[in-house]
C-alpha cells in the first residue's frame, strides 16, 4: 500500500499527486515512469515519474482525466493509499553531453518535459522552453518552467496564454533565428512529437521522444507497447520510453493508442454515471 | 491384485459446448470411489520407472498405495515431501511426457491417471481444512528468490522447509507468475495458486509484491541487505513476433497480452477496468500450450470463430494432447499446415485477416521434426479481427542488464549448471523459463528444487568456512 501525502489540482482536468516510496524514489531518474492501480481489481497504467523528493522518499506523477483509472485515481484524497505501485522502470533520459537543448512540451506532457528541463538546467546545459497548452485554464507548471529555462515561451491554440499558435511555429522561429541546439526534446501528444520531429529533421537536429504506448506489466512481458522505431520492433518499457523521435513511426503508434478510445469512454460515461447516482 | 482394466477411469468434464461460454475449470476431478479404482491400477512396481519421469521425485506408488488405502491425506504428505505445489503440478504437468510415460501400464493400455490422482490428493487435503505445514524452527540464514512463478515459489518452499528465512520479489501486484497471468482459469483456478501461496507463507516465507529486482533493487542491493544467496527465477520476457507486415496493425497481440488481461486483470469479467478485445473472428498463430490457452480463452470470450493456425501437421503440434482435444471439442478449428505471411488492414489501422501460404513437410530438420516448406502460389486469407502471436517469449531482460557478472547466452538466458542453478557469479542461482526460455512448470519446478538444494549446500558451506 502506498500513501499518497500530498494531492494538487493543476488544472481542472490536471491532478499532481506525490506518493510515498522510498526505494522508488531513491531510484528513479527523469524519464523513468511508474505503473500504478488506483484500485483493487484495478488496471495497471503507466505514469512518467514528474518529480521525487529522496529525503521524504516521495515520488510525484501528474496526470490527466483520461479514462476510469484515471478518474478513479483523481478521487482519491491525500492520506488515501495506492494499492500498487511499481518502478522506476524504463531507461533514464540520455542527457549526457547536451549543453543546449530545446525542451518542447504539449498539454499533460509538460508535466514530464519539466523533469528534464529541470535535470538539464541543473546539469548547466542552457534551456529554452516551449510548452503549448489548448488555452490558459490548462496551463500547467509555469512557474517551475521559468525557474529552470533560460527562455520559456508559452504558446496556446486560442491565444488567452502566451502567443497564439503551435510550438512548431515556436520552435521554428527560434531555429530560424539562430538558435542553435545540441537537441530537441519532445514530449507531448503523438500528434504534437510527430510534427517536431518532421521540423526538426529539415534542421538536422537531433530529436528525442517519449513515448507513452498502452501498457499492462510494463516489465517486458506483454509486448503491448511495442513500437516501430527505424524499421524494428521496440518494446516502450524495456528500450524506451525514449526514442529518436525521426525514426519512430508515429502514424502506427496513433493507431495503436486508440485501439482501446471505445470501451475507455465508455467505461468513463459509465464512472460518471454512478458518480451522478451516488450523489 | 491390481485393477487390470487397460484404460484409464475418464477424467469427468463439463460439457463442451457449455464450458465453451464459461471460465470455470474444464476438468471436474475424480471422487474418491474413481479415485480408488484408479489407484488400484497401479502395480507398485520396485523399480518405480515413473519415479524417474518427474523432474521432482515424487514417490509416485507410496502416494498412490496410500489412496487405495484410503488415506487421502497421507497421500498428499507424500507428495508433500517432493513437491511444493501439488495441486497446481496434477492440473498442468504433461505427465504424459513424464511419470506416465514410463508407466508399466502404458506398455499395454493406459498409464495410471498419476496427475489425476495427484490432483485428488491435493484437492481432498485443501478440502478437508487440514492445517497448513508450520513454519520450522529458523537455522538463521536468508535467502532471496526472485520471481513468484513455479520455480520461484518451489525453491522458497524447500528453503523455508529447511528452516531459511526466504523472501520472495515479485514485479506483479499477485504472486504466481505465469499460473495467475499466463495459465487461464479454466485450466487451474487462481484460488488453487493462492493457496498454494497461503501455504508457502504459512511456512514463514515472505512474499513482496510490486518489486522489481534489476529496477527497485538490485541483485547486489538484496546481499548487502544481508541475503545470503539470490535465486533467479524471473521467468519468460518479451514475446516474440513474426516480422511480417502487419504485425503492429490494432487487434494484433501476442499471447502474453491477450492471457495477461484476461487471467492477471480479469478481463473476462463484467466490471473489470481492462479492457479485452472481444472479437469475432480470432486467429492464434503457434501451436503450443499457450496457443492453446488463447484460443479457448478467445472462445469464451464470445468469439464467433476461433483457429489454430500452425505451420506444420497435426503430428508436430507441440501442445499437449490433452488439450488439443479439449480445445477442438469445444469448436477451436485447425488451420494447419498453413503459415501466415502478412497481416492485412482495414482503412482504420485494424487487421481484417491474415494473408498465409500453404506448407508441405520436408525433411527433418534440426529439432529432428519435419521441415514446413511453403507451397508455391498456394496463397489464401483467413478473415480474422484479432491475431493473437503465440510464438514463445525469450527471457526477460531486465536482470541481466542491471547485475553485473551474470552471463548468458545468445538468446538471453542466463548461464546456470543444470545440476545446481549456479550461474556465473558467486552466490547467484537462476532457474525456469530465465534459462531454458519457454518451458514447462514442472521443469521450472525441477530446477527450483534443485537449486534450493544447491543454495543449502553453498550456504552452509560457507558458514563453516
Amino acid at each position: 500500500m502506498f500513501k499518497i501525502v500530498r494531492r494538487t489540482e493543476l488544472n481542472p482536468t490536471v491532478t499532481r499527486i506525490e506518493i510515498a516510496s522510498p526505494l522508488i524514489a531513491a531510484k528513479a531518474k527523469p524519464g523513468q515512469f511508474v505503473i500504478l492501480r488506483a484500485s483493487e481489481n484495478g488496471e495497471r497504467i503507466p505514469l512518467t515519474v514528474a518529480a521525487t523528493d529522496k529525503e521524504a522518499g516521495t515520488v510525484s506523477v501528474i496526470f490527466q482525466i483520461v479514462g476510469e483509472t484515471t478518474m478513479l485515481l483523481n478521487e482519491l484524497k491525500e492520506g488515501d493509499f495506492l494499492p500498487d505501485l511499481v518502478g522506476p522502470l524504463g531507461k533514464p533520459t540520455e542527457l549526457e553531453g547536451i549543453k543546449k537543448a530545446a525542451v518542447v512540451g504539449g498539454g499533460v506532457g509538460c508535466a514530464i518535459a519539466y523533469p528534464v528541463a529541470k535535470a538539464l538546467h541543473d546539469r548547466g546545459a542552457e534551456v529554452h522552453s516551449i510548452v503549448g497548452f489548448r488555452s490558459k485554464e490548462l496551463v500547467i507548471l509555469e512557474e517551475e518552467f521559468r525557474a529552470a529555462s533560460d527562455k520559456y515561451v508559452l504558446m496556446s491554440d486560442d491565444g488567452t496564454a502566451g502567443e497564439k499558435g503551435l510550438v512548431t511555429d515556436a520552435l521554428k522561429k527560434l531555429i530560424e533565428a539562430g538558435e542553435e541546439y545540441d537537441e530537441v526534446i519532445a514530449i507531448g501528444p503523438l500528434i504534437m512529437m510527430k510534427f517536431v520531429c518532421a521540423l526538426t529533421k529539415e534542421y538536422g537536429i537531433k530529436t528525442l521522444v517519449s513515448m507513452n504506448p498502452i501498457m499492462i506489466d510494463g516489465t517486458g512481458m506483454c509486448g503491448c507497447c511495442r513500437l516501430t522505431v527505424g524499421g524494428e520492433m521496440k518494446f516502450a518499457c524495456v528500450d524506451g520510453p525514449d526514442f529518436d523521435g525521426h525514426l519512430v513511426d508515429f502514424d502506427e503508434a496513433m493507431a495503436r493508442s486508440a485501439a482501446y478510445r471505445e470501451y475507455e469512454q465508455k467505461r468513463r460515461d459509465g464512472h460518471c454515471n454512478l458518480l451522478k447516482e451516488a450523489r | 491384485m491390481a485393477n487390470m482394466i487397460s484404460e484409464k477411469h475418464p477424467m469427468p468434464t463439463q460439457d463442451a459446448k457449455v464450458r465453451a461460454r464459461n471460465f470455470k475449470e474444464v476438468a471436474l476431478g475424480y471422487d474418491e470411489a474413481t479415485a480408488v479404482a484408479e489407484a488400484e491400477r497401479c502395480l507398485n512396481c520396485k523399480n518405480k520407472p515413473c519415479v524417474g519421469g518427474c523432474p521432482v521425485n515424487i514417490q509416485i506408488p507410496d502416494f498412490i498405495s496410500k489412496i487405495k488405502e484410503g488415506d487421502y491425506e497421507g497421500a498428499y504428505q507424500v507428495i508433500s515431501l517432493s513437491s511444493s505445489l501439488p495441486a497446481v503440478c496434477g492440473r498442468v504437468c504433461p505427465q504424459e511426457n513424464q511419470c506416465e510415460k514410463y508407466c508399466v501400464r502404458g506398455i499395454k493400455g493406459e498409464s495410471v491417471g498419476i496427475g489425476r490422482l495427484e490432483r485428488f490428493a491435493a484437492d481432498y487435503h485443501a478440502e478437508s481444512g487440514a492445517p497448513q505445514q508450520a513454519a520450522p524452527a529458523s537455522n538463521g540464514h536468508k535467502a532471496a528468490v526472485v520471481g513468484s512463478g513455479p520455480a520461484g515459489l518451489t525453491c522458497a518452499g524447500e528453503l523455508a522447509k529447511l528452516g531459511y528465512s526466504v523472501s520472495v520479489f515479485e514485479a506483479l501486484h499477485v504472486p504466481g507468475g505465469v499460473l495467475v497471468y499466463g495459465i487461464p482459469e479454466f485450466r487451474l483456478p487462481k484460488s488453487i495458486v493462492a493457496r498454494e501461496v497461503e501455504g508457502l507463507k504459512a511456512l514463514g516465507v515472505e512474499i513482496v509484491t510490486d518489486m522489481v529486482i534489476g529496477k527497485t533493487l538490485s541483485v547486489d542491493e538484496l546481499f548487502e541487505q544481508g541475503f545470503e544467496a539470490v535465486f533467479i527465477g524471473s521467468g519468460a520476457g518479451l514475446p516474440m513476433f513474426m516480422h511480417i507486415p502487419g504485425e503492429n496493425l490494432v487487434g494484433v497481440c501476442s499471447a502474453n497480452e491477450f492471457l495477461t488481461r484476461v487471467n492477471l486483470m480479469k478481463a473476462y469479467e463484467e466490471d473489470s477496468q481492462t479492457p479485452v478485445q472481444r472479437a469475432r473472428n480470432v486467429a492464434v498463430v503457434g501451436g503450443g500450450n499457450v496457443a492453446m490457452d488463447a484460443a479457448r480463452s478467445a472462445l469464451r470470450l464470445g468469439a464467433e470463430n476461433v483457429y489454430i493456425v500452425y505451420r506444420r501437421s497435426m503430428e508436430e503440434l507441440p501442445a499437449r494432447r490433452e488439450e488439443v482435444e479439449h480445445a477442438g471439442e469445444e469448436g477451436v478449428q485447425f488451420r494447419l499446415l498453413c503459415n501466415p505471411v502478412e497481416l492485412l488492414s482495414d482503412d482504420k489501422g485494424a487487421v481484417k485477416a491474415l494473408r498465409c501460404v500453404k506448407m508441405e513437410l520436408g525433411e527433418p530438420d534440426e529439432s529432428g521434426r519435419r521441415r514446413p516448406v511453403p507451397v508455391e502460389g498456394s496463397e489464401f486469407e483467413i478473415e480474422a479481427d484479432c491475431v493473437i502471436m503465440s510464438l514463445g517469449t525469450s527471457p526477460n531482460p531486465l536482470i541481466k542488464s542491471t547485475t553485473e557478472g551474470l552471463e548468458t547466452n545468445r538468446r538471453g538466458c542466463l548461464i546456470a549448471d543444470e545440476e545446481t542453478g549456479a550461474t556465473s557469479r558467486e552466490g547467484v542461482f537462476a532457474g525456469g523459463d530465465a534459462v531454458t526460455g519457454s518451458a514447462t512448470v514442472i521443469l521450472a519446478m525441477g530446477a527450483g528444487k534443485k537449486a534450493a538444494a544447491a543454495i543449502d549446500e553453498y550456504i552452509k558451506a560457507k558458514a563453516e568456512a
